[in-house]
């Protein structure tokens, strides 16, 4: 049965499918020409500028859930768990906030004579890669038995715990007056990255900033690029495509899976330190289950499993939250006369986006092309029926 | 039988994702340190071990908050009130009878959209996450009607019982409708898909509600009228006030959920939903049309998710665009702790998940629940993933 709505979609899909295979290495190419040249294009200021930084980072990230998500095939519906621990890797190592503390290891001089636990930028990206993976496990360890939409729920509660924990933590006492995270008043004052003699970080010039994050998802995309093509890679995706036929061929469910939670989850971590520190805050209120389906939209709609499409959806979506959203269309329902600004509404723009991309082009704007081959014969034009075909091919 | 079955034997290897070449990795002994670990989880029978007495396990978790706090009013005391300056201290189980009465009537609304997630899951196998913001919706819709069939403070008792009566219908067709349209558009397309391409798009219809509702009735929650009286005690039992809130909650529920196992257990379409639950394929080769049953499936769970908006509204006396959110995690986790697929399973997680949340509200703090009732989940996942009373399903393997 063809229900009157089936038709459009799937004449819709078709036209939205057709898009040339060669286009997602012409788009790399382009992708990184840009990259280089937009701090001489636009400058060292301004909201375009503010919007590429955070925009990479969250790049970062959604390479990270790519590996869990699309490399791997376990829906992680709490990746901001890692987005929290990473920035909370900086407000505990670099800032005054645990006060009582007087550790320094490679600051500048005006930080060295602070309170608190000062540690070098690098180090501090080191230790939320390190916090993150760890914590990666430890939220894989349940999920090894389950499968499917059990292992979304198991991390989107871990995801919530960690949440809760992150509000609340400004009522939980380590000792000595201090406590775990401030809540949702933040850990402010951030200390800036320090790379004496490279480059001066301020909040005047944004282009250190640039470069910085620039680097780290230069090579966040060659990490990825190397392990999606390693042998671990190829165990993630035959675990993915077929977990019974995986661990009969030898595959170690338990470590490669924990593997893929891990990495993941330390890309999370560097993003989350990276914006950290960018921003000067460590606020709970960022930590919300709505940025887990933020960063989720990116993997979906960059194209599930591919290393290219991620970076690109973390792009537009990052252009859309950061300055398409806020700085371009926000007054446009009140032109229109509705008495609302777009970003009241930017999760329910996301979540038409996730919707519109599922339903229209599954595979995403840079599609992997095993999945791509995948999606564009497994689904039947006349979609409706249940079951046209058996299970296992689709 | 009125459970649904969930999976078959036919479909248990089957991938969600399709074929593709590998190279082989030789298997070995894990030496490095994850390798030991999982060896420690999987491998080693002790995991296996709690596994398999997972349900008393599980029992156990379950009763330690009720166990310890009686113990402990019991012993230490708790304060009910202050007289003349001083806290006056009992020690009676009163206040956890208060507990476990508030925590069973919230839990009534939790088991009335529990059902609708363990329908949907038992049918389709897909977590519907859109299903606690039909709810939201629900209570949306039913705080509108209250305006224009001129329920108020002053209206007369048979007037309001009448006007409850039109409110609980309306909004049950509306909520069941917009799930079923909700299927329609956002997961009746994807039915070959792999799996994850339904559960995206749930959760993006999800925060599409979500923000329908933003705009609707603004950001922040909103009392309504408390048309019940909610807080009125009826009569008290053993020293716990029986709010009329209690009363009316159980009136909704008690009715509904017997109407839904006899729908599901008792007509020709009930069985048509439990052949389809049980192998579409085999349901459509006996001539049941199985998209209509799935239909049907969707109006049945968002309809009882709109009489629990209803009673939500009434009871809580406030509504939020954001409700449906904890409200559908709070059902989703009853719903497998009652074991998904299991109509009875969710209405006994429901009233559970009630409970604990009601005991950590009043004892630990209501800012923790959620990471406790999370905790819970997590717990269940681990050691009895087919829940109390469930079956076994695919995921929970």
């Amino acid at each position: 049965m063809s229900g009157p709505l089936m038709t459009p979609i799937a004449t819709l899909r078709a036209l939205a499918g057709r898009l040339p295979v060669w286009w997602s290495r012409v788009l790399a190419a382009a992708l990184i020409v840009v990259g280089v040249a937009v701090p001489f294009l636009f400058g060292g200021n301004g909201g375009f500028m503010n919007a590429t930084i955070i925009a990479f980072a969250y790049a970062v990230m959604s390479l990270g859930l790519n590996i869990v998500v699309g490399i791997a095939g376990l829906l992680d519906l709490g990746y901001v768990a890692f987005y929290a621990l990473g920035a909370y890797s900086v407000g505990w190592f670099g800032s005054e906030f645990f006060a009582k503390a007087q550790v320094h290891v490679l600051v500048n001089s005006v930080v060295s004579t602070l309170p608190g636990v000062h540690l070098n930028f690098l180090l501090i990206l080191v230790a939320a890669a390190a916090i993150c993976a760890l914590a990666g496990v430890v939220i894989g360890l349940p999920t090894l038995r389950l499968r499917g939409d059990y292992i979304a729920i198991v991390t989107l509660a871990f995801g919530e715990i960690i949440y809760v924990i992150a509000v609340n933590g400004a009522n939980i006492n380590i000792g000595g007056g201090m406590t775990l995270t401030a809540g949702n008043l933040g850990i402010s004052a951030v200390d800036s990255p320090y790379f004496p003699g490279i480059a001066q970080f301020g909040l005047l010039d944004l282009k250190p900033w640039y470069w910085l994050i620039f680097a780290i998802l230069l090579v966040a995309v060659f990490i990825n690029l190397r392990a999606r093509d390693s042998r671990l890679g190829r165990a993630w995706i035959a675990l993915r495509e077929d977990e019974v036929a995986a661990v009969s061929m030898g595959i170690p469910l338990v470590r490669t899976k924990l593997l893929a939670y891990a990495m993941g989850a330390a890309f999370g971590g560097m993003s989350g330190a990276f914006l950290a520190t960018y921003t000067t805050q460590v606020n709970a209120s960022q930590f919300q289950f709505g940025f887990s389906i933020f960063i989720l939209a990116m993997v979906i709609i960059g194209g599930l499993g591919s290393i290219w499409g991620a970076v690109t959806g973390g792009l537009v979506l990052g252009y859309i939250n950061n300055w398409l959203i806020p700085d371009v269309l926000n007054n446009l329902p009140s032109t229109f006369g509705f008495r609302f600004q777009l970003t009241q509404v930017e999760f329910g723009i996301f979540g038409f986006l996730l919707v519109i991309t599922m339903l229209l082009r599954p595979q995403g704007l840079i599609p992997e092309r095993r999945r791509q081959l995948e999606l564009t014969s497994a689904i039947p034009a006349d979609d409706a029926q249940l079951g046209n075909e058996p299970e296992g091919t689709t | 039988m009125r459970s649904l079955r969930v999976s078959t034997p036919s479909r248990t290897h089957s991938s969600a994702w399709g074929m593709v070449n590998t190279t082989i990795i030789p298997p070995g002994p894990p030496t490095d340190l994850l390798g030991r670990l999982g060896a420690l989880g999987a491998r080693s029978g002790v995991l296996a071990a709690v596994r398999h007495s997972g349900q008393w396990v599980l029992i156990a978790a379950l009763a330690a908050l009720p166990v310890y706090y009686g113990i402990h009013d019991l012993t230490a005391g708790y304060q009910a009130g202050i007289v003349a300056g001083h806290p006056v201290v009992h020690h009676d189980l009163s206040k956890l009878g208060f507990n476990f009465a508030e925590g069973l009537s919230d839990g009534a609304i939790w088991a009335l959209i529990a059902i609708g997630y363990t329908l949907v899951y038992g049918i389709i196998e897909l977590i519907n996450f859109a299903h606690g913001d039909v709810f939201m919706i629900g209570s949306f819709t039913a705080v509108g009607l209250w305006g224009p069939l001129g329920l108020g403070l002053t209206t007369s008792a048979l007037g309001l019982a009448g006007g409850l009566l039109v409110t609980l219908i309306v909004t049950m067709l509306t909520t069941g409708s917009l799930n079923v349209l909700i299927e329609r558009v956002a997961y009746r397309p994807l039915r070959n898909a792999p799996k994850l391409a339904p559960l995206i798009t749930a959760v993006g219809f999800s925060f599409i509600l979500q923000n329908v509702g933003l705009l609707w009735r603004g950001g922040n929650p909103q009392s309504v009228a408390d048309l019940i009286g909610a807080q009125h005690p009826v009569f008290t039992i053993g020293g716990v006030p029986i709010l009329r809130g209690y009363l009316v909650a159980f009136a909704v529920m008690i009715p509904l959920v017997f109407a839904t196992t006899w729908f599901i257990g008792s007509t020709r379409a009930g069985k048509a939903m439990r052949a389809t639950a049980q192998d579409p394929e085999a349901a459509r080769l006996m001539g049941i049309n199985v998209n209509n049953t799935i239909s049907l499936t969707f109006l049945l769970g968002g309809a009882l998710a709109g009489a629990g908006g209803l009673v939500y509204a009434l009871y809580e006396t406030n509504v939020w665009y954001f409700q449906g959110f904890q409200a559908g995690l709070l059902a989703f986790t009853a719903a497998v702790m009652g074991g998904i697929g299991n109509v009875r399973g969710a209405v006994l997680g429901g009233l559970i998940i009630g409970m604990i949340q009601a005991l950590s509200d009043s004892r630990i703090g209501p800012e923790w629940t959620e990471a406790v009732v999370f905790g819970y989940l997590i717990a269940i996942m681990v050691l009895r993933p087919k829940g109390l009373l469930g079956e076994q399903t695919r995921e929970a393997g």
